[in-house]
């Protein structure tokens, strides 16, 4: 009696202090958290909306053409054009060389008047009210992009630091099923339509298991509607499979959760 | 024990290793219209003739309204059959899902039909091709001669099945068929599927007719005539062609329309020279007045509810659209925009506002929610009119006239359409010119 009671209680104990250790939190040394720093995302779209577009255009092209001209100063191409390549350099003339050459790539060595002169052309270009009238139109035109896109980027930042997942590799799965959803035109955008579903990937991306979340509401009276942007959803999963994954981290990516939501698309 | 020990420590360790569940959001999907296979149906060969029903055709026949009802949807798209792999034949059985995938069909609609003891018997399915599995089967029975009715009930099906919302394929559109030089217009009622088949005309032309409307509840339609110069506002049941006459109105009179009950018409017309909307009991004939304005209020159309009624008034300066209770309390102006606003038409399902706008010289069908918010125009053109919503409330057809000269030559009045996106508008074919469109309620509900 005495000896399995001995038995129990030490299996007891190595089975707490077992835990004790398994468990992350216990054992963890507090970190110490970095300042948060606040980041503004924003998409990045092939064509700006900034209405004063081509006046910016113009004060970019402006800018790069005073590059080169410094550029072409600093090493100017008629050096080249004065050499023998038939004939072998001298060692003292190939030292004299890189001595020219390592002058030239150094900074600090530009004449004066050069660094004046792109110093005076900055302040020609850069007028400050011109800058405050681009600003001012940015924050008008991308104000509202940034209100809508703001749920897709929580989802980012939180997905790409919780689960290792990185903003462009998301990106890209999330750009290939973006190109098999046909979204049913005929849903009603005033709806709670999201539609999540979970996926169970192999490792080359194809699907091994598909749930819908929430399938129960799919059956029920007057959820038409859910149903088929369900099935809508669906198809679009077993149209883009094998979908784009990453070539590491299985483990990760395994299982996958799409949330489908058309309301912002269906309102225009 | 040992082993035991071992077992559990794993056991405690493995579940340490866990990630959390990777979440995408998409918000965005491709608006291009979904790929969808129509295979012939396939004819038992078995089937008894039928007098001039072409049986070795019929299921080609009947695979081709449906193709063309999804096409001109603008949210479909046909696969050319000649892509088919699969034939007919054996399509009616559990098709070769990998078969359909290779020609990107997402969905499939096969079927079959018979025709004994005089009935033709079509059983038709659709199918999900990208998850194996059946999304609807259903069968009809009906006389050989019904084929295309069953066509459109079929796509009316399909259409529901997959889109949410419901079809308007087995519908017709009615109205008034123009003939002759512009001075001398003939102008006869005439109605036809909304394909632009089966084209029939109800009246002789010897009277003018106008703004024909259907009931929304059945196959009954009020026009306004003009009998011995005096307007005259008609019912006609176009099952069996016998017509009525509801009442003569004094002056001029507009634009009669059944309320959602179909009970009533609410129409509007000029007394002591005031214009007014009235509405009257078809049953009892009593008439009621609903506006008391100096004003000109013309075009009432009523909620699909029948609970308010949205018209045009001048009673701000310019014509303008304005809503009020279905007793006449509660006026509200919902159009403030440039331009003029008139005939106005309630969706059927009741959150948007069709109408016509005047603005620089050119003339804007458009929509608004029912609050008067969300204004879009969807089409400009030199003069169009008219609009009228089909009863599942995403299109409008009107009519549109184009630029004639001097003396009236190369004028043309034809039927449009337009999706409530702007998208896919298109000209309806008719035999004759044709103005003041009305969209009937599905034939089979």
């Amino acid at each position: 009696m005495t000896r399995s009671l001995i038995y129990s209680l030490s299996f007891h104990a190595v089975m707490i202090l077992l835990t004790v250790l398994s468990l992350p939190f216990m054992i963890r040394q507090p970190v110490d958290l970095p300042p948060i720093i606040s980041v503004e995302l924003i998409q990045i779209s092939d064509k700006t909306n900034i209405l004063f577009a081509p006046k910016a255009r113009k004060v970019i092209e402006k800018v790069k053409e005073e590059e080169k001209r410094v550029v072409s100063e600093q090493a100017p191409p008629a050096a080249k054009a004065k050499e023998k390549p038939d004939r072998i350099p001298l060692p003292k003339e190939q030292e004299e060389k890189k001595e020219l050459i390592e002058k030239k790539q150094n900074p600090e060595e530009i004449k004066p008047e050069i660094r004046q002169a792109s110093e005076f052309e900055k302040k020609e270009i850069i007028d400050t009210n011109q800058i405050a009238a681009l600003i001012d139109k940015a924050k008008e035109e991308s104000a509202k992009v940034e209100k809508s896109e703001k749920k897709l980027t929580q989802s980012s930042v939180k997905n790409s630091f919780a689960s290792g997942l990185t903003l462009s590799e998301e990106d890209a799965l999330r750009a290939q099923i973006f190109g098999c959803w046909t979204v049913p035109l005929g849903l009603p955008y005033d709806d709670d339509l999201l539609v999540r579903i979970k996926l169970e990937l192999k490792q080359d991306g194809t699907i091994s298991k598909s749930e819908i979340l929430d399938h129960e509401r799919m059956n029920k009276p007057g959820q038409k509607f859910y149903k088929i942007l369900a099935e809508s959803a669906l198809r679009a999963v077993r149209i883009c499979q094998p979908l784009r994954v990453p070539q590491t981290g299985y483990k990760k990516w395994k299982n996958i959760q799409l949330n489908f939501n058309p309301t912002e698309m269906l309102k225009g | 024990m040992k082993k035991i020990f071992y077992i559990l420590t794993i056991f405690l360790f493995k579940f340490n290793i866990a990630y959390s569940l990777i979440e995408v959001d998409i918000t965005r999907g491709n608006l291009d219209p979904l790929p969808i296979a129509v295979s012939p149906l396939h004819v038992d060969p078995q089937s008894d003739n039928y007098k001039d029903v072409k049986i070795k055709e019929l299921g080609e026949l009947i695979s081709s309204v449906v193709e063309k009802n999804f096409k001109s949807t603008g949210l479909f798209n046909p696969l050319n059959k000649d892509a088919f792999v699969q034939k007919p034949d054996i399509a009616h059985l559990k098709p070769r899902f990998e078969d359909w995938s290779l020609i990107t069909a997402q969905v499939l609609v096969t079927g079959k039909l018979l025709i004994k003891d005089e009935k033709l018997k079509i059983e038709f399915r659709l199918w999900d091709v990208a998850a194996n599995k059946e999304m609807i089967a259903l069968a009809f029975t009906t006389t050989p001669s019904n084929w295309r009715r069953v066509a459109h009930i079929i796509s009316d099906k399909i259409y529901e099945r997959l889109t949410g919302e419901t079809g308007y394929f087995d519908t017709r559109i009615i109205y008034v068929s123009e003939t002759g030089p512009r001075t001398q217009r003939v102008k006869k009622l005439a109605i036809m599927d909304q394909d632009g088949e089966n084209t029939k005309y109800l009246t002789l032309g010897n009277e003018l007719v106008l703004t024909p409307r259907f009931n929304p509840t059945n196959q009954l339609v009020t026009y306004l005539s003009y009998f011995r110069n005096l307007p005259r506002v008609y019912l006609l049941d176009i099952e069996t062609g016998i017509q009525e006459v509801v009442g003569n109105f004094p002056g001029m009179t507009f634009a009669p329309r059944f309320s959602p009950d179909g009970k009533k018409i609410i129409m509007s017309f000029a007394k002591n020279g005031n214009s007014d909307i009235y509405t009257m009991d078809l049953e009892s004939r009593l008439v009621e007045k609903i506006t008391e304005d100096s004003s000109i209020d013309t075009s009432p159309s009523y909620s699909p509810e029948g609970k308010y009624i949205v018209f045009n008034s001048d009673r701000s300066g310019l014509q303008q659209i304005y809503t009020m209770k279905s007793d006449g309390s509660g006026v509200k102006r919902i159009s403030f925009g440039d331009g003029l606003y008139g005939t106005p038409v309630w969706s059927p399902r009741g959150d948007l506002i069709a109408f016509t706008k005047v603005k620089g010289g050119k003339f804007y069908i458009g929509v608004m929610r029912s609050d008067g918010s969300g204004e879009r125009l969807l089409t400009e053109n030199f003069y169009q009119e008219a609009p009228s919503w089909s009863p599942n409330g995403r299109l409008l057809v009107f009519y549109r006239e184009t630029k004639s000269g001097k003396n009236g030559e190369g004028f043309t009045a034809k039927l449009w359409s337009i999706d409530i996106t702007g998208y896919n508008e298109k000209e309806l074919k008719t035999e004759t010119d044709a103005s003041d469109p009305s969209w009937s309620s599905l034939l089979s509900k």
